[in-house]
């Protein structure tokens, strides 16, 4: 399956030598190869069907033909799109200038914002500040314990409060915070669903009160299409700053990436690449560009 | 699509309906195939109905059983991270007491942080006795544990949640063999359902997992969960098509009565978008 594009593409290629430059036409089967692959990859259809387009008035201009290894010639502009959809050579950057720094991180129900959480915590702690984590889950059976276990682990502390009420624990996480000089504070919060008004509302509170310098969606790489469903709806209540992908050891292509990229035009940031808690790396784009082809 | 014919336009957008639900592309073609076939020898009022009806028809079909004549009826509870086995188990232990028999959980993820207070906070609420170990502790001695405490106890029902892990590490999927070898020295014919529990909101990867956990232990079922939300589940369809493996329920939220028995009609009205 792995090499099955590169083969795909050669073959569509070849019956084409000869024939000069390459037109609409004649351009099909490759185009239509591509866009097999990125559906098979869970990029969203409508991202899919935009994107092969300006892959096709790229490749039409630059007389691929012409070229010794026309396939490959193709398969590198569709690379390069790919890339430059992701965020090109854009470096992975946080906006933790303000002191102490708020990190919110939100998504729906599993996708891995608590374990990152405490990723967060240990990077950060690996650079030499002092974290706090505030346990803002409140709803999920034992999700306080979770953080307080990985904070443990990791020696960060973990703000618990009342453990009943969300808002209430991070207004008094805040006080905790200044009294006792941390400088960078993370959120952890409840996984919830982006249509179910009452939790979406209690995450605009969140924000409301704590101004995060960084409100970061943690998204499961092995999503499918509904993916964009969800990302444009936390985008539109929260403006996000970016996106954390998840369980990206796995083997999940990833087209989310593109996908969420593409419909909120915000960055990813980090990646999730295990359970454990050094399972975290920045983000950055060539990396994921064959992954997602299929390559 | 009432009184539409079944032309290349009708087809693109069906097409882009199930592949927008997560069927995936092949087998979205393939059904589509068949809904051609069908459609020269029956002309339809509505060809999203008679693509409903086909569907339906297709899915391999074996509900779980309630009511279980072994005793103790053993689950075992398996899937990727984060995708709702434990919550799931809940959802199955107020099912099951719901119908007179008596349960108990088996806390076989020894491994995430709080998992096992997860489960004992659920066995809390629902009056559910659970059997677990310290964490990091060997998970298929819980699994044998909980056995030989149903089988003294004379329980109905011993359900067993198992760490959340990837399919593609093979380590821990070698553990899990060794859950199932260490039931069945305990009860020869148990796991007597062994249930894949597979996020509604998952794309194409979900085909791969199914594979590689019905190769490790074999998979009797499957429960897609969080269709509270807009994603429709379509991968399951998928996997049923190509892995003959039952669909049996469907999570609906994050609460104890959260769970539907799998019903193909209701899931593919929804799949397609087909108001009832
Ligand atoms: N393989 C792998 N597993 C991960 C990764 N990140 C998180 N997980 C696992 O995914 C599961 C869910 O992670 P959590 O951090 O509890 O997710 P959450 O978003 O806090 O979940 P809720 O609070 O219930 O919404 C756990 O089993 C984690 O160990 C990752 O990068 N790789
Ligand atoms: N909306 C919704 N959320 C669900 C459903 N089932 C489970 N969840 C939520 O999904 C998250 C993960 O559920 P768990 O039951 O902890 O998942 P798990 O598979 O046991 O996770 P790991 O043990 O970490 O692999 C929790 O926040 C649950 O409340 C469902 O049907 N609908
Ligand atoms: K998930
Ligand atoms: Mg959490
Ligand atoms: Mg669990």
């Amino acid at each position: 399956m792995f090499d099955s594009i590169q083969k795909k593409l050669s073959k569509a290629f070849k019956s084409l030598k000869g024939q000069g430059k390459l037109s609409e036409k004649n351009i099909k089967d490759a185009v239509k190869t591509v866009k097999m692959s990125l559906l098979e990859a869970d990029v969203n259809y409508k991202v899919v069907k935009e994107f092969v387009e300006k892959v096709k008035e790229k490749a039409l201009g630059k007389e691929v033909l012409e070229s010794l290894t026309p396939d490959q010639e193709f398969i590198r502009i569709v690379r390069d799109e790919l890339i430059e959809l992701m965020g090109g050579n854009e470096k992975p950057k946080l906006n933790i200038s303000r002191r102490p720094a708020y990190i919110m991180l939100v998504g729906l129900q599993g996708s891995g914002k608590t374990t990152h959480a405490a990723k967060l915590a240990k990077y950060f702690k690996k650079q030499g500040k002092a974290p706090l984590l505030v346990a803002a889950d409140t709803y999920r059976p034992a999700a306080i314990d979770q953080l307080v276990q990985l904070g443990k682990q990791i020696e960060v502390p973990v703000f618990t409060g009342d453990r009943k009420n969300a808002i209430n624990i991070v207004k008094e996480a805040m006080d905790h915070a200044e009294k006792l000089v941390h400088d960078i504070v993370i959120l952890d919060t409840a996984g919830r669903l982006h249509i179910d008004e009452n939790m979406m509302q209690e995450l605009e509170e969140i924000k409301k009160i704590t101004q995060p310098d960084e409100i970061l969606m943690v998204v499961d790489a092995m999503i499918g299409q509904d993916a964009v469903n969800s990302a444009k709806e936390f985008n539109n209540r929260l403006e996000l700053d970016g996106f954390i992908i998840s369980k990206l050891d796995g083997d999940a292509r990833g087209g989310v990436i593109i996908s969420i990229r593409q419909v909120t035009q915000k960055p990813i940031k980090f990646v999730g690449v295990g359970e454990k808690v050094d399972d975290l790396e920045l983000f950055y784009p060539e990396r994921y560009a064959s992954r997602i082809l299929g390559m | 699509f009432s009184g539409r014919i079944l032309d290349e336009d009708v087809l693109e957008e069906l097409e882009e309906i199930m592949i927008l639900s997560d069927v995936g592309v092949e087998s979205t073609k393939d059904i589509l195939e068949k809904l051609k076939e069908r459609y020269k020898k029956e002309k339809s009022e509505d060809p999203l109905l008679l693509l409903r009806d086909i569907m339906v028809e297709h899915l391999d079909n074996k509900p779980l059983n309630l009511n279980p004549d072994k005793k103790p009826f053993v689950i075992l509870v398996v899937g990727v991270n984060g995708t709702g086995k434990t919550t799931t188990i809940a959802k199955l232990g107020k099912l099951y007491k719901e119908k007179g028999k008596d349960v108990v959980f088996a806390a076989g993820d020894t491994f995430r942080a709080a998992a096992i207070e997860q489960l004992k906070e659920w066995g809390k609420r629902l009056n559910i006795n659970v059997i677990a170990h310290s964490h990091g502790s060997d998970a298929a001695a819980v699994a044998y544990d909980a056995l030989n405490h149903a089988i003294s106890k004379n329980k109905d029902v011993v359900i067993i949640d198992t760490a959340g892990r990837l399919h593609t590490k093979s380590n821990l999927m070698e553990e899990l063999k060794k859950i199932k070898r260490v039931i069945q020295k305990v009860i020869p014919d148990a796991p007597h359902e062994i249930l894949l529990v597979l996020d509604g909101t998952t794309g194409q990867n979900g085909i791969i997992q199914a594979k590689v956990f019905k190769e490790a232990i074999d998979l009797s079922g499957i429960a897609i969960t969080k269709l509270d939300g807009t994603a429709k589940g379509g991968i399951a369809f998928a996997i049923n098509q190509e892995l003959k493996i039952p669909i049996k329920l469907i999570g609906v939220g994050e609460k104890a009565e959260d769970l539907q028995i799998f019903d193909p009609e209701m899931y593919c009205n929804a799949l397609l978008g087909i108001e009832e």
